[in-house]
């Protein structure tokens, strides 16, 4: 069914009982001719994409809990293209592309919202770096404006932008098009649209192992028996570690946790994404009214989905200093997710070297805003069987090589980036 | 919050310490082939379990010693000196 003003008319004399199931829940079949692992936005991305696209719809999308309950559903929402390297920028700002006319594209509205990311400068080196990087953006045809503290402190009136802030604020980059996106929406846009195509999405459903023979897959061992495959996408980024192994796959990747929090819901205070690097913080408000914030990774290896107090702390205490009058709010909830942490801090998106062993990961804090273009470049590689030139520089070769796309010149610490 | 039982201070709070990464790994020969280098550099076992890790108590004793942790509970399941194997 077409979701429309019609449709929501026609559901209503029946009060919203009679609505469809969103996607189709088949049982496995024996063979596909692709599987991808991991029913998050990435892998649906990559099934919607390899079906419309690329015509291929007998696969299936495999997810061992259920749709979104990983890092699609943990991360704060936040879409930007503001990147300095080049694989980079056009990679980040070809999914920003996609983002613009997704809701349209799916037939479902994932809330795109360009409310601008501001990104505050506090010192002089601050400020050289964001000009740099501005630059590159609009030399790359990205937008971006560079904002004076005037301009910051009528537009953002809690924000503290006087002298006497703990670390005073001397302007912004403002990347316009950025904002937010609904994360729940965007799993199930992509499987509704997905499933409309013939994509199986198989919940409940997990991948124990990889067959190999002659040096090219045959198929996945699974909780509901095997299933025959020539073509295998792994899109399962926390887990990449763990699922490439399955094939006898080392990556130069380490799991960490990054925390991500929420205050009580409150009318609407911030109309932007305000983040801070210098004090390492990011805010925005939801629709719901809750203050969505985030911070640095906890900086240790990690799968437990949890962190620990001391960067909750830390969070809060940059919140404070930059908005004051935050300090009246409770704080209502705080999670965590499992980050692929590359050693140089950029995603591979790429062929595995064992044919036919495709993967997407590696995002470290990156990998909401990815979503779209690391589904549709998956989809070209696995139906092409080579990269497409946007994700060419993505390789998992790239390290061995010596070209790394080491964004913030961190070197190879997986938890600095 | 982590409890990080330094083999000099005692059990301190994590934020008196500064992570050092995975301790199994091992520095290749000065002429080891450059595979070797690459390995040591960038790639890890990163297993989801127990894991042998480096810490420095930055804000203590200024030592480098090694931890075993369970990386899904966050529980510490060994300690030693930089020098000695750990046992749990």
């Amino acid at each position: 069914m077409r979701y429309s003003i019609f449709s929501l008319a026609r559901n209503a004399f029946s009060y919203h009982e009679n609505w469809p199931l969103a996607w189709r829940s088949p049982a496995p079949k024996r063979q596909y001719d692709a599987v991808i692992i991991g029913g998050g936005g990435h892998g649906l991305a990559t099934a919607f994409y390899l079906a419309k696209e690329h015509g291929m719809r007998n696969i299936a999308v495999l997810e061992k809990g259920w749709l979104g309950g990983g890092n699609t559903g943990r991360n704060t929402t936040i879409v930007r293209s503001n990147y300095h390297l080049d694989p980079n920028a056009h990679f980040y700002e070809y999914s920003l592309k996609l983002w613009e006319r997704l809701s349209q594209q799916l037939n479902f509205n994932v809330m795109y919202s360009a409310r601008g990311v501001l990104n505050l400068v506090h010192s002089p080196a601050d400020m050289d770096a964001a000009m740099r990087r501005g630059n590159a953006m609009r030399l790359n045809g990205i937008d971006a404006e560079f904002l004076s503290r005037d301009q910051i402190a009528k537009w953002i009136p809690n924000l503290d932008c006087s002298d006497h802030a703990r670390f005073p604020i001397m302007g912004g980059l403002l990347q316009p098009r950025g904002g937010t996106v609904r994360h729940d929406a965007v799993a199930w846009g992509y499987a509704r649209a997905a499933s409309a195509l013939g994509v199986d999405i198989i919940q409940q459903c997990e991948v124990t192992g990889i067959r190999i023979d002659g040096g090219a897959v045959t198929g996945v061992k699974t909780t509901r028996g095997f299933i025959v495959t020539p073509k295998i996408g792994i899109a399962v980024a926390g887990h990449s570690s763990h699922v490439a192994a399955m094939a006898g796959i080392k990556l130069p990747i380490e799991s960490h946790v990054l925390q991500a929090m929420v205050s009580e819901p409150i009318k609407p205070v911030l109309d932007t994404v305000v983040t801070s690097g210098a004090v390492h913080f990011y805010v925005s408000q939801s629709d719901k009214g809750e203050l969505v914030m985030g911070g640095d990774l906890d900086f240790y290896n990690s799968y437990a989905q949890r962190g620990n107090l001391p960067i909750i702390e830390h969070v809060v205490g940059a919140c404070l200093a930059l908005f004051p009058s935050f300090g009246r709010l409770k704080l209502l909830r705080t999670w965590g997710g499992i980050m692929d942490m590359t050693m140089d801090g950029s995603p591979i998106i790429g062929k595995l070297p064992v044919s036919g062993l495709y993967m997407t990961g590696g995002w470290c804090y990156g990998g909401f805003k990815a979503t779209p273009a690391s589904g549709w470049l998956h989809a070209y590689t696995i139906a092409h069987d080579r990269p497409h030139d946007l994700n060419a520089a993505f390789t998992l070769e790239r390290f061995a090589e010596g070209n790394i796309i080491d964004e913030k010149g961190a070197g190879p610490y997986a938890w600095a980036h | 919050m982590l409890l990080i039982p330094c083999p000099y201070c005692g059990p301190r709070n994590q934020i008196e310490f500064t992570y050092g990464g995975d301790a199994t790994v091992r520095r290749p020969a000065l002429d080891a082939p450059e595979r070797a280098w690459y390995e040591y550099v960038y790639l890890r076992n990163n297993p989801c379990g127990p894991h042998d890790e480096l810490w420095l108590h930055s804000a203590g004793c200024r030592t480098w010693f090694k931890v075993r942790r369970d990386t899904r509970t966050h529980d510490i399941l060994a300690c030693a000196r930089i020098d000695e194997d750990l046992v749990s």
